[in-house]
C-alpha cells in the first residue's frame, strides 16, 4: 500500500529540478569503473569510499597540477572543475568505508 | 504461444518471474513502475544495478540469454596465454542482492505502443521504460562465403566473447609453427577501437613464446591504426619484430574456408587461422524494435538521457549507440551510458528533472604483451544540444608502454565487472 501511495503522489507533481545532492552521487559514479561501486574497490586501485573530503580534494588538485605523479588521473583531473571536485569529495567523504 | 504471465505462470516459473505478474505505476497507478533491461553487458546489467540502487521503489527486470557474463574486454589475454576463459567469465548472481530480476531469455520483440517486450520462450513483458542494450550483431553477408565458412568454424569473429573466444585459442593452439594468422577488421566504427591491435599483439606474443616461426598479419580497412596509433606501433617493432605484419587499407570481402583464403579488394591472403570481423550494427533487437535511425546500423540518442530519438521511454545503451563525436564503442562508456540513463529513469518515474549536466569518462587499457600496457582516456560533457562531446584538455594517452598500468588494467576489469555485477 505504501507502495502505491509513493507511486500516485510521484505522479501527481509536477518535474521538480534534479536534486542538487544526486550531483556529487552522479559525477562520482564515473570513477567506479576504477575504484569500485560507491568507491568500495575490489582490488588493485585505491578504495575512494571514507576518504576525508580534504584529503581527495588535495589529491586531485595535485594530479591536475602534476605535483603528484600519474599514469591516468593527471589527464582525466583535467576534465573537472573545483567545484565538481569538492562534489566528488563530498560523497565519497560521506560513504562508509 | 504469446500471453501476458500471469499468477500460474509465476508459481510455476518461482522468483524470477515475480515481476512478470506486476504492471506498471505509470499505466495503472496501483503498482511500482517496472523497467525491463535487454541485455546483460557492460551497459544492461550495470543500468539494472544503479537503478535499484537509486531507485528503490522501482521495480528492474533483467533479460539475458546467457548464464553467466563472458567479458570482450581482456580477453585477447586468452590468446596471449596469461589468463584463461573463467578470468574472464563473471556470474549474475550479484544482482539479486540489488533486487534485480533476472530473466533468462532471449527478447524476440518489442512493441512500443503496448509497451511489451515478447521473449521467445513465450510470454510478454510489461514496462514502463525500456533499457535496450544489445550490444552488436554482424552482417555477414557483407563478405561474400562467410555465411558457409563459420559453419565449420574456418572463419572466427571472436569480437564477442564466449564460445568463438574459446575456438580461435584452440586454432591457435593447433596450428603448426611457421603457419599464418589473419585478422581482418572492417572500417570505424566497430566495437572497441584499440582490441584489433591489442589482439595482434596478444596473438603475436603467443608466437613468440611458442610457434616463433609464424606469422601474424592484420588487414585493416581503416587508413591508420585507429586507436594508440604510435604507442602499438612501437611495440610491434620492438616485441613483434618478423612476427606482425599490419596492411592498412585493406578491406575483405570474401572468404574461401575450404581453401584457407581472405579475399580482400587487392590480393587474397592464405592462411591457417581465419579471424574476420564483420561489419557490425545495433543488435537484433534494436532492429526490431525500430529504434535504428544511421546508417541502417546504429541507434541515436538524447544523450542527456540516453532515450531513444525515434521511440518514446526507450533507451538504448553501450555499442549500439549512434557514437558521439570522439566516443569510442568500449565497455567503459557503456558502464558510464548506463548510469546517465539510471539517474534520468530514476528522475524522470520520480517525477523529477532528469540530471543536466551529466559527465562521463572513458578508461580504456590495451595490453601489448603478459604484462606492459597503454591507456587512452577522455572525459565527455553534454553540450547545448544534449551530445556529448570531449572536453579539451582533458584525456590523453600512456606515454609509454609499461608494467604498473598492467596492474592497473586488471583492476579497472576487476572493479568494473563488481560495478556491473557485484
Amino acid at each position: 500500500m505504501r507502495i502505491t501511495l509513493v507511486c500516485a503522489i510521484a505522479l501527481a507533481v509536477a518535474p521538480v529540478a534534479a536534486n542538487a545532492q544526486d550531483a556529487g552521487r552522479n559525477l562520482a559514479a564515473s570513477c567506479a569503473m576504477c575504484h569500485g561501486t560507491s568507491g568500495h574497490s575490489v582490488g588493485g586501485n585505491e578504495p575512494l569510499a571514507g576518504m576525508p573530503k580534504d584529503e581527495m580534494v588535495r589529491k586531485f588538485k595535485e594530479f591536475r597540477s602534476g605535483a603528484k605523479p600519474a599514469t591516468a588521473m593527471h589527464q582525466i583531473s583535467k576534465g573537472y572543475s573545483d567545484s565538481e571536485v569538492e562534489q566528488i569529495a563530498a560523497y565519497f567523504a560521506a560513504q562508509k568505508k | 504461444m504469446s500471453k501476458t504471465f500471469d499468477r500460474r505462470d509465476f508459481l510455476k516459473l518461482g522468483g524470477a518471474a515475480a515481476a512478470l505478474a506486476a504492471t506498471g505505476c505509470a499505466t495503472t497507478g496501483g503498482a511500482k513502475a517496472r523497467v525491463v533491461v535487454i541485455g546483460g553487458g557492460f551497459g544492461g546489467a550495470t543500468a539494472a544495478k544503479y537503478i535499484r540502487m537509486w531507485g528503490p521503489n522501482i521495480e528492474v527486470v533483467l533479460v539475458e540469454r546467457n548464464a553467466d557474463f563472458v567479458s570482450c574486454p581482456i580477453s585477447n589475454l586468452v590468446y596471449g596465454g596469461s589468463k584463461t576463459m573463467a578470468d574472464i567469465t563473471y556470474g549474475y548472481s550479484g544482482l539479486k542482492r540489488y533486487g534485480v530480476q533476472m530473466v533468462r531469455d532471449t527478447a524476440f520483440e518489442v512493441n512500443t505502443t503496448a509497451k511489451t517486450v515478447r521473449l521467445v520462450k513465450g510470454g510478454d513483458l510489461k514496462y514502463d521504460r525500456l533499457i535496450v542494450s544489445p550490444g552488436i550483431d554482424f552482417m555477414f553477408e557483407e563478405i561474400k562465403g562467410y555465411a558457409e565458412a563459420m559453419i565449420d568454424k574456418r572463419v572466427l569473429h571472436a569480437w564477442k566473447a564466449g564460445p568463438e573466444t574459446v575456438a580461435l585459442q584452440k586454432q591457435l593452439a593447433e596450428m603448426r609453427d611457421g603457419g599464418v594468422y589473419v585478422l581482418a577488421m572492417p572500417v570505424a566504427p566497430y566495437r572497441c577501437p584499440p582490441g584489433p591491435y591489442e589482439r595482434i599483439c596478444q596473438v603475436a606474443s603467443y608466437f613468440k613464446k611458442h610457434k616463433p616461426r609464424s606469422k601474424a598479419i592484420l588487414l585493416d580497412a581503416n587508413p591508420d591504426v585507429v586507436s594508440k596509433g604510435p604507442l602499438f606501433k612501437k611495440a610491434w617493432a620492438e616485441l613483434y619484430k618478423g612476427i606482425i605484419e599490419y596492411r592498412p587499407n585493406t578491406k575483405v570481402i570474401g572468404v574461401d574456408g575450404k581453401a584457407g583464403v581472405i579475399k580482400a579488394e587487392v590480393e587474397d591472403v592464405k592462411a591457417d587461422v581465419l579471424n574476420v570481423v564483420p561489419p557490425a550494427r545495433s543488435g537484433d533487437i534494436a532492429v526490431k524494435a525500430g529504434l535504428i535511425t544511421h546508417n541502417n546500423a546504429w541507434c541515436a540518442v538524447n544523450w542527456r538521457t540516453m532515450e531513444s530519438l525515434a521511440v518514446k521511454g526507450v533507451h538504448v545503451l553501450g555499442d549500439a549507440t549512434l557514437s558521439a563525436p570522439l566516443m569510442p564503442k568500449s565497455g567503459s562508456l557503456a558502464n558510464q551510458h548506463a548510469k546517465v540513463c539510471a539517474a534520468a529513469i530514476v528522475a524522470l518515474i520520480n517525477g523529477r528533472e532528469p540530471n543536466p549536466n551529466p559527465k562521463i569518462a572513458n578508461m580504456c587499457y590495451s595490453f601489448v604483451s603478459d604484462d606492459e600496457v597503454i591507456h587512452v582516456t577522455s572525459v565527455h560533457q553534454l553540450d547545448d544540444k544534449n551530445v556529448f562531446v570531449p572536453i579539451k584538455g582533458a584525456g590523453g594517452v600512456s606515454s609509454a608502454r609499461n608494467t604498473l598500468e598492467g596492474k592497473y588494467a586488471w583492476a579497472w576489469a576487476q572493479n568494473i565487472w563488481a560495478d556491473m555485477l557485484g
